[in-house]
């Protein structure tokens, strides 16, 4: 019998070839993707969008140490983000300077590895800041980096010499030594820039996730009382989780101080903490690739859509509750979700169920988006009326009552239909 | 697995399609908060943008090409209006027209100063309508900045101007935001009344933290206690309805000399306890005696935007230059048009406007307006709006101030 | 001594004003482990449909009916909404809180419009009661003054003299063993979350005429309600009272200090044209309820009255 269990216990280590599928696999094709995308000879709007996303991929996957392997639930992740970008902003202006007078250290480092810099910088901030705060976890938690994002976000209108006051500091990226022949001046350039550290900085988180301080922090997340009696201390586990994730959000502030060249206090305050948490949450903060799809999507949803219409805030706010409410597991798990789904046996049944539930979202989402947008022009006041597809529809008419509520009657009914179903089908 | 679905995602975006618009016209971005909290005050420029925009065209526009105004929404984030500057500069916009929040002017100025360099033959010109931080006119002046505002040390000339002729003011206590705008504006304060009234005694000169404080009272009543005659304040926003509202509450009767008394949604948060005592030094009031022609377009304004107020006079003063400066010029290249704007005059509604050659900072009449509730011309719907007496206009020339811009010119 | 008197009775009443905002979130925090974010929002609301009631008919009915209102709101968002993501723990619940603030905001802007509303005080209290050294002292703080009084002590009859308020109280402690006596505990939730966001919305209605009615007073109130809560401690009205007093005296007294980091640590030779020296103890007092925040938590993180930590 105990023969058995050891060979289960053999059998249940994943292959060489599954290795390669699951964790190899995906990194190399992330990888081709990022270097083809030149080939289409993107405009530099898609260029700078993309960076921007690279940015915030490695962001969202640095709070997502936090949040979904650690378990810490932070609201000033944007603190160290800020830190890290500053300290390279100021690196930046020290090479500028070096180069064009006494030379020295600064004269001789380039431009390319500042985000080292970023990263020492949040990981020392994560290491003084961590120290009082991740003794607890949970509630405790998340009310000390409110209350330390506070502080650190009315330090940086108060400390000129550091935070540049409103206008914040800038520098130019274009000086010091040239790297791989970038000059880092046009924004194709810059991409490059901004690829190789998203992929490296993916490539090292994910790392972190297998070595046996990220496996604790997982177990740390789980059962800290365990933990505690396997003999790793609990506080010592989220303390060194708490520098790593400062580190890495230091290392995408130092990729934004290249791109963008400038910081101002703005990027240490609540704002961009809350859209990170956001970022990961949205994506799905139980898989790994869950914060790399929310920074992709609410990146766009942050630039473009705001073109479309000026109740964008209101959208991504329904997106997030939808989320919060229907599927905790984010974007990343229902498109887990519909891939196992398609191995599972009942498999016609399940597609079933999802069409039903997508022809109700759908639905119900295209009267809400009739609703808020006649109401958002109501509320304006300057006479302008909703035209979608060439219809008319201003507040007072009956059609526009019919088109908000018909779709969203019929959708909610035909979710409920499929949640129905769901529970017999359990039953 | 998980990778390739975010990749493929990624590679989604390279498809996006940006709107081209018809060749003829000319394009300026506005880059402003159209969302969020902000969005009021960045909509009501938009809308003044467009009125502007519609005027000029209708007089055949600017150089010959109808002008088109595209609203970008910057949510007031600094690197979110680099993104934005990308996209307009993707849509071949060469004109940017930008105000609220100097940390984004900021960061548009270093932007375009890079891009033009780093971009020769597609300039693009920066028309800044508000952000007042003196630096972009002086140590950080710019070629391709031109600013329609007064300046915070500007407006502070002015403000201690009309102190000047008020005998009743003995003691100024001075109380203003801690963050760069907040501690200018007191320097400017305390360096202007000395040398313009040197008897006045400051009796009080203090930082608050920005959009932190819910009760004023504290304040007001040291402020009261001090025994001050006059507030001098470039708050903004609730820093300032919540103090003025203190103010008022605990009985201070002297006036509050303020920066953005006038914007959008003070004077309905203020009510009408406030009247007499908030002053704002403006460059345009809408009970101003002026031509025919201004009621007019005044008029025009309200009734297209009946939930809007005219507040901007510098857009229309901006869009008026940039034609003249076209014609001027014979083009609508921004360097040609940038060439022709420096040292340009030009008779507006409320005086001569004169936009400095040596650091493109615009010269202008300012008025010190009173919130009152007699007027012809109510704003927020309200019986209340400012007016301003003969007394209370500070000439474009008293406003001038020592640059130390050394502007860099293209060849 | 006039500067005593005056930051003793703004400090009292701003304390006050923060109490009737926190003790609901308190015992919603103390009995469900949620730390709602929206509660601020709540308190909104509270204020917008005063405003709209009172532009129909008058403030004293928006006085009564408008925290009703808030109640039922607050009730329906646990029944449909925070019922539902419970199962998925106290993070998932907290994030729901998270996005219900964003909504509540963005919905406000579009009803109520995106700039301040006309919420006007009484003409009844719109007079000055008493001057006090030059300064005149409005009725209208004095009337909240006595609103947050007659709240605390109905608040304290209801907990300790009604058998509704002895079940809330043994929730508030053991919220299984209330289960446990056959008591519909889902239903206690709701109603416990209902009148949490019902004071909410009073202090709404008193707050937002004395301060401003606009789209950004939820955003700004947020923050230091946690910090009430949390000094407070777990469970205890009376540790809410006592942080908010506490904050409102700080907060007050701290502005009245003239003194800056170069008065009090000249000795150590920090210069007051320095950058850290000009920081005067006035400006840091918006500071003060986080330093708070993160220093009881480190130190003490029961609270000042707590029955357990969080």
């Amino acid at each position: 019998m105990s023969d058995q269990t050891m060979q289960d216990f053999k059998n249940l280590a994943p292959s060489n070839s599954q290795k390669f599928t699951q964790r190899l696999l995906p990194l190399v094709v992330f990888a081709v993707v990022v270097l083809m995308i030149p080939m289409f000879n993107p405009s530099s709007l898609v260029l700078t969008l993309l960076n921007v996303m690279g940015i915030n991929i490695v962001f969202a996957l640095s709070y997502n140490m936090l949040l979904g392997r650690g378990g810490l639930l932070s609201f000033g992740h944007a603190v160290y983000f800020g830190l890290g970008g500053y300290a390279a902003v100021h690196a930046m202006r020290m090479i500028e300077e070096a180069s064009y007078g006494d030379g020295g250290f600064w004269a001789s480092y380039p431009v390319f590895f500042l985000p080292v810099i970023g990263f020492a910088c949040g990981a020392l901030a994560g290491a003084v800041i961590g120290w009082p705060s991740c003794r607890r976890a949970g509630t405790p938690f998340a009310m000390i980096s409110l209350g330390v994002a506070e502080l650190i976000a009315a330090a940086g209108f108060m400390f000129g010499s550091i935070f540049g006051g409103e206008e914040g500091i800038s520098g130019d990226r274009m000086n010091g030594p040239e790297l791989f022949g970038l000059s880092l001046g046009p924004i194709s350039e810059v991409y490059w820039f901004i690829a190789f550290w998203t992929i490296v900085g993916t490539f090292c988180i994910y790392a972190f996730t297998r070595t046996p301080l990220g496996k604790m922090s997982e177990a740390t997340r789980d059962n800290p009382e365990r933990v505690e009696f396997v003999g790793y201390d609990p506080q010592r586990v989220r303390y060194l989780v708490f520098i790593f994730a400062g580190g890495f959000a230091g290392l995408a502030g130092g990729m934004a101080a290249v791109q963008y060249e400038i910081f101002t206090p703005e990027a240490v305050s609540l704002a961009p903490s809350g859209m990170v948490l956001l970022m990961a949450y949205i994506g799905g903060i139980r898989y790994f690739a869950g914060p790399i799809v929310g920074a992709v999507v609410l990146t766009y949803m942050q630039s473009m859509m705001s073109d479309y219409s000026e109740a964008w805030l209101l959208y991504l706010g329904i997106l997030f509750m939808v989320v919060v409410m229907f599927a905790p597991g984010g974007l990343a798990g229902i498109v887990a979700g519909l891939i196992n789904g398609m191995r599972a046996e009942d498999r016609n049944e399940r597609i079933g169920r999802w069409l039903t539930v997508s022809a109700g979202g759908l639905l119900a989402f295209a009267g809400l988006i009739v609703l808020i947008e006649v109401a958002v022009r109501w509320s304006n006041g300057y006479g302008e009326v909703f035209e979608p597809f060439g219809m008319h529809l201003p507040t007072a008419s009956a059609l526009t009552w019919a088109l908000i509520l018909i779709p969203i009657a019929a959708g909610v009914g035909l979710l409920r239909l499929a949640m129905k179903r769901k529970e017999e089908g359990h039953a | 697995m998980k990778l390739v679905k975010s990749a493929a995602l990624a590679a989604a975006i390279a498809f996006v399609s940006t709107a081209g618009a018809s060749a003829e016209s000319l394009k300026i971005a506005f880059i402003d908060p159209l969302s969020g909290p902000f969005g009021p005050s960045g909509q009501a420029g938009l809308n003044e943008w467009n009125y502007a925009a519609a005027q000029i065209n209708a007089k055949g526009g600017v150089g010959g090409q109808e002008v088109e105004i595209i609203g970008l929404d910057n949510k007031v984030n600094p690197k979110e209006s680099l993104v934005q500057l990308q996209k307009a500069i993707d849509q071949g916009v060469r004109f940017i027209a930008q105000g609220n929040g100097s940390s984004v002017a900021s960061a548009l100025i270093d932007a375009i100063e890079k891009h033009n360099k780093r971009n020769p033959g597609q300039e693009v010109l920066f028309i800044n309508y508000a952000a007042v931080d003196p630096a972009f006119t002086n140590e950080r002046c710019n070629f391709w900045h031109f600013r329609f505002d007064a300046d915070a040390d500007m407006k502070m000339e002015a403000v201690t101007d009309w102190v000047k002729g008020q005998d009743s003011i003995k003691k100024v206590y001075i109380i203003g935001q801690d963050y760069s705008f907040g501690k200018a504006v007191a320097a400017a304060a305390v360096k202007n009344l000395g040398e313009k009234r040197p008897d006045i005694e400051i009796v009080g000169n203090e930082l608050h933290p920005l959009g932190k404080v819910k009760d004023f009272t504290p304040y007001i009543q040291k402020i009261i206690s001090s025994g001050a005659d006059a507030i001098i304040t470039g708050n903004w926003g609730a820093d300032m309805v919540l103090m003025i509202k203190a103010a008022i509450d605990s009985g201070y009767k002297g006036p509050i000399l303020t920066y953005y008394g006038g914007s959008k949604g003070a004077a309905t948060a203020m009510g009408a306890a406030a009247v007499g005592q908030v002053k704002a030094i403006v460059e345009h009031n809408t009970n101003l005696q002026l031509s025919d022609a201004q009621t007019a377009y005044v008029d025009g304004y309200e009734a297209a935007y009946p939930e809007d107020n005219y507040y901007y006079h510098r857009i229309h003063n901006a869009m008026n230059m940039l034609a003249m400066a076209a014609d001027k010029a014979g083009s609508t290249e921004p360097k040609a048009i940038a060439f022709a704007l420096e040292g340009m005059t030009y008779e507006g509604p409320t005086g001569t406007l004169t936009m400095r050659e040596d650091n493109h900072q615009i010269l202008q009449p300012l008025f010190m307006s009173t919130f009152s509730d007699n007027v012809t011309r109510g704003v927020e719907k309200l019986p209340l709006g400012w007016v301003s007496g003969d007394a209370d206009r500070i000439e474009a020339d008293a406003t001038r101030t020592e640059t130390t811009c050394k502007m860099e010119r293209p060849s | 001594m006039e500067t005593i008197v005056f930051s003793l009775l703004n400090g009292v009443i701003y304390g006050l004003l923060l109490f009737m905002l926190s003790s609901g979130l308190t015992l919603i925090f103390s009995m469900m482990g949620v730390l709602n974010f929206a509660h601020a929002s709540f308190y909104m609301l509270g204020a917008y449909f005063a405003y709209t009631i009172s532009d129909a008919s008058s403030f004293w009915l928006a006085l009564v009916f408008a925290p009703i209102l808030v109640g039922l709101v607050g009730a329906a968002v646990e029944r449909w909404g925070l019922r539902t993501v419970h199962v998925n723990g106290h993070v998932a619940e907290l994030l729901f809180t998270f996005g219900l603030a964003y909504l509540i905001d963005e919905v406000v802007k579009i009803i109520w419009g995106r700039n301040a509303v006309d919420y006007q005080i009484p003409e009844l209290l719109d007079f000055p009661l008493f001057e006090l050294f030059g300064a005149q002292y409005p009725a209208y703080r004095i009337f909240t003054l006595f609103v947050a009084l007659a709240m605390l002590v109905a608040l304290w009859f209801i907990l300790n003299r009604t058998r509704a308020g002895l079940i809330i109280q043994a929730a508030l402690s053991h919220p299984h063993m209330v289960g446990h006596l056959g008591h519909n505990v889902p239903r206690i939730f709701m109603t416990v979350f209902g009148v949490g966001c019902a004071l909410a919305g009073l202090a709404g209605v008193i707050g937002g005429n004395y301060l401003v009615t606009d789209p950004a007073m939820a955003v700004q109130m947020g923050p230091i309600v946690f910090v009430v809560v949390v000094v407070g401690g777990l469970g205890s009205l009376m540790g809410a009272f006592l942080a908010a007093m506490l904050l409102g005296l700080l907060q007050t007294f701290a502005v009245a200090i003239d003194a800056n980091f170069a008065d009090m640590f000249g000795w150590l030779g920090l210069s007051p044209t320095s950058e850290v020296g000009r920081i005067s103890i006035a400006s840091l007092a918006p500071m003060i309820p986080f330093l708070m925040l993160v220093l009881i938590l480190m130190v003490r993180p029961r609270g000042l009255l707590g029955d357990r930590e969080l």
